[in-house]
């Protein structure tokens, strides 16, 4: 856990815009060009540039630069990390309401056969 | 927060000490209040069945002031956990002190939000530190895959 708790919220400030969030998930499915970012979400390259150095700066994107072409792709193992720990935390609460709803389901049901 | 379309379990970090769980119950509200308040209840599903831990005992004294008191048996020894309700407002706020950590004491809020026969449920962690919140998620072993990352993205609210 250490090593990943520094740029924690550098990463969530990142993550904090839809459009950016748009363009991991994006880049989780393929890599693409910014020029190719811009067409997606219907934005100026500046625009979409600037999205992108939040997301490098983050340690989010990689982005490399082959002839004229900028590829970004999804990079550096915090995201990944951050992901999990989420994710951890929310299945632990998935699994818990899975068992409250099969308790309130009960519930209902027992209400539902009093009342007839 | 938006109410969810289906029952998935969302979570959200609000702030560096603040973890939001929302879920959605096809129940009204007074229902699922019982599901939170009554111990008979509550020890059926508070542990996530992965755990693979039984539930020695279960008390709680629910009212303002009011202390629970939850023990776990745990390879031959026990955990507890306990603390003090501060809100009790039936069926829709219940909040209560985690008192067994070290590092202070975090205080759960629980919203039971009704609308259309369907409660929604908001699940708020106040830690007292940052350390103490990135703590919590680690009780689990870590996913390893990247998998994960559209569900991630979907549960932080894209749209």
């Amino acid at each position: 856990m250490v090593q990943h708790v520094q740029g924690f919220d550098t990463t969530f400030g990142a993550i904090a815009d839809a459009t950016r969030r748009g363009v991991l998930e994006q880049l989780g499915r393929a890599d693409a060009s910014i020029t190719a970012l811009a067409k997606r979400f219907h934005m100026s390259l500046t625009g979409m540039k600037k999205h992108v150095s939040v997301l490098e700066r983050a340690g989010l994107v990689r982005t490399e630069k082959v002839g004229r072409v900028r590829t970004c792709r999804l990079g550096g193992r915090r995201l990944e990390e951050e992901a999990a720990w989420i994710e951890s935390y929310r299945r632990i609460w998935a699994e818990r309401f899975e068992g409250m709803d099969r308790v309130v389901e009960e519930l209902k049901q027992k209400e539902k056969s009093n009342g007839s | 927060m938006e109410v969810n379309q289906q029952n998935e379990t969302k979570v959200e970090r609000k702030s560096d000490l603040e973890l939001v769980v929302t879920h959605t119950v096809d129940a009204p509200a007074r229902l699922v209040w019982e599901a939170w308040t009554k111990p008979e209840l509550f020890r059926q599903w508070w542990v996530p069945k992965s755990y693979g831990l039984n539930l020695a005992s279960c008390e709680m004294n629910v009212r303002v002031g009011g202390q629970y008191r939850l023990a776990f048996l745990h390879e031959g020894s026990t955990m507890e956990f306990f603390g003090t309700y501060l809100e009790v407002t039936p069926p829709s706020r219940l909040v209560w002190t985690n008192d067994e950590g070290d590092a202070g004491q975090t205080v759960t809020t629980v919203t039971f939000s009704e609308s259309g026969g369907k409660t929604l449920l908001t699940v708020s962690n106040l830690y007292p530190s940052k350390e103490a919140l990135e703590a919590d998620g680690s009780t689990v072993a870590l996913p390893e895959s990247l998998d994960q990352l559209d569900e991630l993205l979907a549960g932080m609210g894209a749209k």
